[in-house]
């Protein structure tokens, strides 16, 4: 039996090539490769995690901007684990976006862009900006409120780019506004457009890291020079090398299982993202928000100055991917490690510093409104009639407490009332609120005397309470 | 390793006749799969991109007879574009906020923040409309009262006619502030 299996084996071997085929899998590679290589590895893993559950979820998918929603119900609620493949193709997603971040950031740490790898980096590059575009383009298909949203403000955006920016902007809704078109097109742009392109950038990526071989972990004082590094390369090869497969894979593989396991353990426990509502545009209560992948960049826009923002918003991803694109052109030669690029070390923990930060002010957003924001309680006003009492009302009814805390109720938008009257006189208030300034909207035409009146009377109470030694004697008695 | 760099020596093997021929036939190859590539591509990319030449529908949308409106009031009011494709089912759906100025006088503006296109929520009591996404506040004119919206709100056009109110167009207006 043993002898036929081996019989077939040879026989299709010999006729398909499977073995020539699986050949750059030995490819001698240096052996110190070790843990700090499987990011690579770990992102393709990612990548066809997504390719597979994809497959799968459209099976039952139908890209119709008015049946889309219907069937991610069906996925979710109904369909036998439907809910554990959204929630694979969610995790995988959010998987992919982190293990390509922290493959550039060790390629770029330990200098494997430079010569003769500049172009593996740039097709890297490349697959960067391919996944945030499947990142975002898969939120939409999540066809809820959010997502149609979304798509709008996607548009809009698109709108700011100088000449052809209408242009984009219709491209991207389909038309006029939102409609039959949307959907199916962004389906077209995620299913088939983007992970073809993405099969050719990641074969190609692939063939670079053969041709060039997997780049030696750097040494500090042995500067890559164009000259010499190929001889030497091949010299390290020849002397130190290893066969990838299985020598070095192994690790790949043990850190690939770990991923699959987890991306695996958050679909089955924690589940896919909730639906939002269903994706009517004339609901007007909507609050899109980007998946946490582009939630960094929702925070810039919030908190950009409004005069410099059409070129943040344009220019700055612009520029940032062309320096990306071309960083190895600028730098391909020199020291390699990390230890003798100082700034190298810098930028990285600067970009993980400010998207981390910029990710904490996503999830806050203190600069929206806060709709949900509740009239005061009796305790936190202390009174039950009179002016304060009248003035906290309107403090709810016209919206102030959308946008102002007191003691930690209502919005964050404008500054923490809670003291104010320990900072601001009765007219002061009343100009202020007259006249707004400082980013608030004036009240004065909304507002009758006695309403203002009725509010300064309720901001005036609120003050630091007295500590006992602030008291007097009196008082304490 | 430049050894595997495409080499065209080989296409200089063989008589002067054989090499013109070669070339000739290379140029023929070459122009053939551009030309079959154009007959396909053209139309692909034609039919991918149509949805920029569509023109805005024309079509004068009614958003209801004058007396629903309160004088002072601003609400919303839906509104389904009648060009949609059949499928769009909910999606042809959409809402701008009306405000009846005076007995004659309608405004409509469009619900898309002028920031980047987030629905903005009138808020009653204070007389403005807030956005929910960056923050962005408007007085009841549509002008901008705070945050990064760089324009007031979009106005549709309004008539009355036959005792409705009517706006068009129904599109998402698009803020090209750089």
């Amino acid at each position: 039996m043993k002898q036929l299996f081996r019989t077939v084996w040879l026989w299709l071997d010999d006729r398909i090539g499977i073995s020539v085929l699986l050949k750059p899998m030995k490819h001698i590679a240096p052996q110190d490769a070790k843990w700090w290589y499987v990011f690579g590895t770990a992102t393709l893993i990612a990548f066809i995690v997504q390719v597979a559950s994809g497959v799968a979820l459209a099976f039952s998918f139908i890209p119709s901007s008015s049946q889309a929603y219907e069937t991610l119900v069906f996925i979710t609620n109904d369909a036998p684990f439907g809910s554990f493949l959204r929630g694979l193709h969610y995790y995988g997603a959010s998987a992919m976006v982190l293990m390509v971040g922290a493959h550039m950031a060790q390629t770029f740490l330990f200098g494997s862009y430079k010569f003769p790898r500049e172009m593996t980096w740039t097709t890297g590059v490349c697959l960067l900006g391919f996944t945030l575009a499947m990142g975002f383009t898969g939120q939409l298909l999540r066809w809820d409120q959010t997502a149609a949203w979304s798509v709008v403000v996607a548009a809009e955006q698109a709108g700011r780019v100088p000449l052809i920016g209408e242009w984009l902007a219709h491209f991207i809704l389909g038309g006029n506004t939102i409609g039959g078109a949307t959907l199916s097109r962004f389906f077209a742009i995620h299913v088939f457009v983007l992970p073809g392109i993405m099969f050719g950038f990641i074969g190609l990526h692939l063939w670079l890291v053969l041709r060039h071989g997997i780049s030696e972990p750097p040494t500090a004082g042995k500067p890559v020079n164009p000259e010499t590094y190929r001889k030497e390369y091949d010299e390290l090869l020849k002397k130190s090398g290893r066969p990838f497969w299985p020598d070095l894979a192994w690790r790949d593989v043990i850190v690939c299982t770990a991923l699959i396991l987890t991306i695996a353990l958050l679909a089955h426990f924690i589940g896919p993202p909730a639906l939002d509502k269903p994706p009517d545009p004339s609901v007007l209560d909507a609050d899109p928000r980007p998946d946490w992948y582009l939630l960094w960049y929702f925070a810039l826009l919030a908190l950009i100055p409004v005069s410099i923002e059409g070129y943040v918003m344009i220019l700055m991803p612009v520029l940032l991917g062309l320096l990306l694109l071309i960083i190895p052109v600028l730098n391909h030669k020199g020291e390699r490690a990390a230890s003798r690029r100082p700034w190298a070390i810098a930028v990285v923990c600067l970009s993980v510093i400010m998207i981390g930060a910029l990710w904490v002010q996503g999830q806050q957003s203190p600069w929206s409104p806060n709709f949900q924001a509740l009239p005061l309680s009796e305790k936190v006003v202390g009174a039950t009639s009179g002016p304060v009492f009248q003035g906290a009302q309107l403090f709810h009814d016209k919206a102030c407490l959308n946008c102002h805390l007191i003691q930690g109720y209502g919005g964050r938008r404008g500054p923490d009332l809670t003291h104010i009257a320990d900072k601001l006189t009765h007219d002061n208030m009343v100009i202020r609120i007259v006249n707004g300034g400082n980013n608030m909207p004036a009240f004065g035409s909304s507002l009758k005397p006695q309403e203002v009146e009725a509010l300064v009377a309720f901001l005036q109470s609120r003050k630091r309470p007295l500590r006992p030694q602030d008291q007097s004697p009196m008082a304490q008695n | 390793m430049n050894e595997n760099i495409a080499d065209h020596s080989s296409l200089d093997v063989g008589t002067p006749e054989e090499i013109s021929r070669r070339r000739f036939l290379e140029k023929l190859s070459i122009g053939l799969a551009g030309f079959c590539a154009a007959v396909v591509g053209i139309p692909l990319v034609g039919f991918i991109i149509a949805p920029l030449f569509r023109k805005p529908p024309a079509k004068w949308v009614t958003l209801g007879k004058v007396d629903e409106f309160q004088i002072g009031k601003t609400v919303s009011v839906p509104v389904v574009d009648s060009s949609s494709l059949p499928w769009a089912g909910i999606t042809a759906k959409s809402a701008v906020w009306l405000r009846r100025e005076n007995d004659s006088s309608f405004v409509v503006f469009s619900a898309n923040c002028t920031h980047l296109g987030c629905p903005v929520r009138w808020m009653d009591g204070a007389d403005l409309f807030m956005c929910p996404c960056h923050g962005g506040v408007y007085y009841k004119d549509g002008s901008v009262a705070a945050g990064p919206p760089p324009r007031p709100l979009v106005r549709y056009q309004v008539r009355v006619e036959n005792g409705e109110v009517k706006m068009n167009p129904v599109v998402v207006p698009i803020s090209t502030t750089l």
